[in-house]
């Protein structure tokens, strides 16, 4: 540990706000959200200078701080990054920093909101940032709590209730996150046996050769806690509801860098420590990646409802991700690394526009709307530029990460990447004919009152925006510290060589 | 000899009585003398516990066993009870004018609980037994007026009398067939005899039964939701917490140190018993409308979770249960403390009762949250770490298959506890002002949040002292 716990800071600022909110008076209004938006700001700075800092010809883990916690399971507080953390360091913080600007309205119980979604933040940075596994764990599930208070208490009910959605989502997660806790305590077992000593230190217990049908066995319940995260088919059906039910930043942080936690938690722990059972079972993720693409788009299709619509495409952009991990090769896994950042901004982007839309209008029927580009301009701006996103027009950071990912899973899985492929289609369908019913076309009585995006309201459409375009444009912003630490993953599991010709 | 290694149990009685004398020596104010007694008197006799910590003793050729083992839970009941004593605040106004001689009835269970935990003798841990048994008679019946209240002092009479029979005649079979019932002379028996009798097995069968029926592991439960229902509801906190840790203390005990586990296979058995309890605590649970119900169906379950360790049997596992029965007295102590202010406030046990709750008190609604997420076994709470000791000893030793149904199990139950937290946060509620608490039970309940918090987040220091705690066993 080099002197200035940058990691730490950046990890706890959030923390640290919430504190000060729950200590501030009854109905502090404004305040509270400044001192939101001033943590949100600490993280947001120190990620970029974690990003500009990290040293790409050192490589590996970097920012390490590590303290011993809990002696006897081996646990030690520590943190690090490397290439495929960064990317998903700075996603979060981007997604945390508009949230906060996101929900701007949220008057009546403000205090409770805010310090609820400031704990969503700092869980949700834990999991990227944690190089224990039990520290790994304790943020992994200490985002689902503060979900599921935000939703039952400031979500709304449309097509399923608030506390259905928030309950059904919670179910899913933690149900998911029961098998994964069961497979990394097996792990820690065998790992002891091995070691001779307890340890919960992901490189450490990477170092080790577990007996095959172990590794089959521990991957697939990872597969399972893991998948149920990033809504891989049969365990997506959370996500929509969830999404629909949830108030705007959570849906933001939802769909933007929880799911990703998933992908993430499948590359760092379950291919990391366990390759050979990722490549025993990677075809079956390769399938169902399959239906999730093509399923979730039509689903899409026949969607009314605006959250929903993103809900299920955001199930379908998944199943990218997830063919990316399976192909196990260096490009494909870049791709779906790079996919899930494309998509964590993308997602945010459409639902805080969602969100305001929603705000003033009450309503989110795609039918009610039409030609919103005449009173709300920007707004429109907003739903285009991540709409073109999500189709993944050239230019945006999405197709950065399709096209990667679409080239890597092309020497493994044909005919799979070519029926994946043809969901760019679907998307371009129904995202093409949404936002061309809701933004296009005569301008509608009904709807001249509503405001355009203002002042404040702007902040997540800049930031968000700005990063589409930036890193369309200059890819390889996010793409060097990728390919660096999913380069040096894949040597030290020595994928690279058999992940074409599995 | 060094009797004052007793001290902790001498000084406990000797508190107890003078509870009891000066209560009605100064009966106009009962209530404020005993208070004043008993709580000095109990953190003096914590205090007392942990400096002599690591002591190690062995009285009366090895019926009474001082070790860090027994100190340990010794610590845990003098906690509980120490809160039970804050937090009941405005409630023991209920009492009338026998609230004076409640704090020595609970002393008296308190010490029946330290002889358990600390008995190497079959006979001896009856006898602490019974003391805590027949204060819980008496502490459960306390309401006496209110028809619930004595008919869960009658029931808990009568419930308890039957198993306390089975009990006894479980020892007696055990005594016959190993001529003491001295724990390590009948463990040193054992290990010489050749093959099993029936009778021991039989013997084994109705222990555990008898224990059983104190941890409420199903199918001996049955009593527990009447129970704690009707009981007032400190009495209940302190039922569910202590007696049930009392219970687990001495099981271990003897399973460990006079029928050794491995010698028989029986950890198949406890393990079959630990899953339905685990099954049936959470499914039922799952239904219930009335809050103190709802706990005792959770206490069911976390007998469950407990249970999980004895049957690992081995360090981590053992760990895990004394590691899970400090923190299930903190999160436990909390969520009763706090549906004690909720009676008193509204007069309800029933969960609607706390609808509002979220802005008629925010502290009392997050502590109800976090202690309810940390029975659930929720990081960042002190749950998490126990159920990672208690699962990670039954993987250790094989049982894959209970750990799942734990993990999914506690997994389950996070929609019941969540339901709480449900009214609490968005019903709306029929009382609009603010709810506000005595200093007693505000500070109580601060302890109860912060222990499982803190616990959760940094349980460094707790797992070290259960690992100490545990190494008489080996």
């Amino acid at each position: 540990m080099n002197g200035f716990p940058i990691l730490s800071i950046a990890l706890f600022a959030p923390l640290v706000g919430a504190l000060l909110i729950a200590f501030l008076p009854r109905g502090g209004g404004r305040t509270i959200k400044w001192i939101a938006a001033a943590v949100t700001f600490v993280s947001l700075v120190l990620s970029i200078k974690v990003l500009v800092g990290y040293s790409f010809s050192q490589g590996g883990m970097q920012f390490i701080e590590s303290v011993p916690w809990v002696a006897d399971l081996g646990v030690r507080y520590a943190l690090g990054v490397d290439g495929i953390s960064l990317p998903l360091l700075l996603l979060t913080n981007l997604i945390g920093f508009s949230a906060v600007f996101a929900s701007w309205q949220v008057e009546e119980r403000g205090k409770e909101f805010f310090i609820l979604l400031l704990i969503l933040i700092t869980g949700v940075m834990g999991t990227f940032v944690a190089t224990d596994l039990f520290i790994f764990f304790l943020f992994y599930e200490v985002v689902v709590i503060p979900i599921y208070l935000l939703v039952i208490m400031f979500g709304s009910s449309k097509r399923v209730t608030k506390e259905y959605a928030g309950m059904k989502l919670t179910i899913y997660l933690l149900i998911g996150s029961a098998a994964l806790l069961v497979g990394l305590i097996a792990l820690f077992i065998k790992a002891k046996g091995l070691l001779g000593f307890p340890s919960l230190d992901i490189a450490t217990l990477a170092g080790l050769q577990y007996p095959v049908p172990f590794q089959v066995f521990v991957f697939s319940l990872m597969v399972f806690g893991f998948g149920t995260l990033i809504s891989m088919f049969p365990f997506h059906a959370w996500s929509p509801d969830g999404y629909a039910g949830a108030p705007t930043a959570v849906s933001m942080i939802h769909a933007g860098v929880l799911k990703k936690i998933g992908g993430y938690g499948l590359i760092r722990i379950g291919l990391f420590i366990l390759p050979i059972g990722a490549r025993y079972v990677a075809p079956v993720i390769a399938v169902l990646a399959i239906v999730n693409v093509v399923y979730a788009a039509m689903i899409c299709l026949s969607q009314k409802d605006l959250k929903y619509i993103v809900g299920y495409s955001s199930v379908s952009h998944m199943g990218y991700v997830l063919i990316g991990f399976a192909a196990l090769n260096l490009i494909s896994i870049n791709g779906a690394v790079m996919m899930m950042f494309a998509h964590g901004v993308m997602a945010a982007l459409f639902f805080a526009m969602i969100g305001n839309l929603y705000y003033k209008s009450h309503c989110r029927n795609v039918d009610d709307f039409g030609g919103l580009a005449h009173q709300m301009p920007r707004l429109a701006t907003g739903f285009m530029l991540a709409g073109l996103a999500s189709l993944g027009l050239p230019g945006t950071v999405n197709f950065i990460g399709e096209f990667t990912i679409f080239v890597g899973a092309f020497r493994v899985y044909r005919s799979l990447s070519i029926i994946a492929i043809m969901g760019i289609v679907l998307t371009a369908v129904y995202i093409l004919r949404a936002l061309g019913a809701v933004l296009f076309g005569t301008r509608r009585e009904e709807w001249d009152h509503l405001q355009d995006l203002q002042g404040l309201e702007m902040v997540p459409l800049l930031v968000l925006g700005g990063v589409i375009l930036v890193v369309g444009i200059l890819p390889f912003l996010i793409m060097n510290p990728i390919n660096s630490g999913v380069g040096q993953l894949l040597a030290s599991v020595g994928l690279m060589q058999m992940g074409g010709n599995f | 000899m060094g009797y004052e290694l007793l001290g902790a149990e001498i000084l406990t009685a000797v508190i107890g009585l003078l509870v009891l004398v000066m209560g009605l020596l100064f009966s106009e104010n009962s209530k404020g003398t005993a208070a004043g007694i008993a709580i000095p008197g109990l953190l003096a006799v914590l205090v007392w516990v942990a400096l002599n910590f690591h002591h190690q003793a062995v009285f009366f050729g090895g019926v009474y066993q001082i070790d860090s083992y027994g100190s340990f839970f010794k610590m845990l009941f003098l906690t509980a009870a120490l809160l039970i004593f804050f937090m009941s605040g405005k409630y023991s106004e209920a009492f009338g004018d026998r609230g004076g001689e409640w704090y020595s009835f609970i002393i008296f269970a308190t010490m029946g609980m330290m002889v358990m935990a600390c008995s190497g003798d079959l006979i001896t841990l009856y006898v602490g037994l019974e003391v805590m048994t027949v204060s819980f008679y008496i502490l459960s019946a306390y309401l006496i007026k209110d028809v619930l209240s004595a008919e869960a002092g009658l029931k808990y009479l009568i419930m308890g009398a039957l198993s306390s029979a089975v009990l006894l005649f479980g020892m007696s079979l055990i005594y016959a067939v190993t001529g003491s019932t001295v724990f390590t002379a009948i463990g040193e028996t054992l290990r010489t005899a050749e093959g099993v009798q029936p009778a021991l097995v039989a013997g084994i069968i109705l222990l555990v039964a008898g224990f059983g029926f104190k941890i409420s592991v199903v199918p001996f439960h049955m009593w527990v939701p009447d129970i704690y229902q009707g009981a007032p509801t400190p009495v209940t906190a302190y039922l569910a917490v202590a007696s049930k840790a009392a219970a687990f203390a001495a099981l271990v005990r003897v399973f460990r140190i006079a029928l050794p586990l491995d010698q028989f296979n029986w950890t198949l058995v406890l393990a079959l018993l630990a899953a339905v309890t685990m099954v049936v605590g959470n499914l039922i649970a799952l239904v219930q409308q009335n809050l103190k119900r709802l706990l005792a169906y959770s206490s069911i379950a976390q007998a469950g979770y407990i249970l999980v360790g004895l049957v690992a049997n081995n360090a981590y596992g053992l760990k895990g249960v004394l590691f899970y029965a400090m923190v299930y007295v903190f999160a436990n102590v909390g969520a009763f403390a706090v549906a004690t202010a909720v009676e008193v406030d509204t007069g309800s046990t029933e969960i609607k009762a706390a609808s509002g709750l979220g802005q008629r008190s925010p502290l009392l609604a997050a502590v109800m949250t976090a202690c309810l997420l940390s029975l659930a076994g929720i990081p960042p709470l002190a749950g998490f770490p126990g159920k990672f000791y208690l699962f990670s000893g039954a993987v250790q030793a094989g049982y894959l298959w209970l750990a799942f149904l734990g993990l999914v199990m506690s997994m389950i139950s996070v929609y019941y506890y969540l339901n709480v937290a449900r009214v609490m946060y968005t019903e709306a509620s029929q009382k609009e002002t603010p709810l506000t608490l005595q200093l007693q039970a505000r500070l109580a309940i601060l302890a109860c949040l912060l222990g499982t918090v803190i616990m959760g987040l940094y349980p460094a220091p707790l797992s070290r002292l259960a690992e100490t705690a545990i190494r008489p066993l080996f």
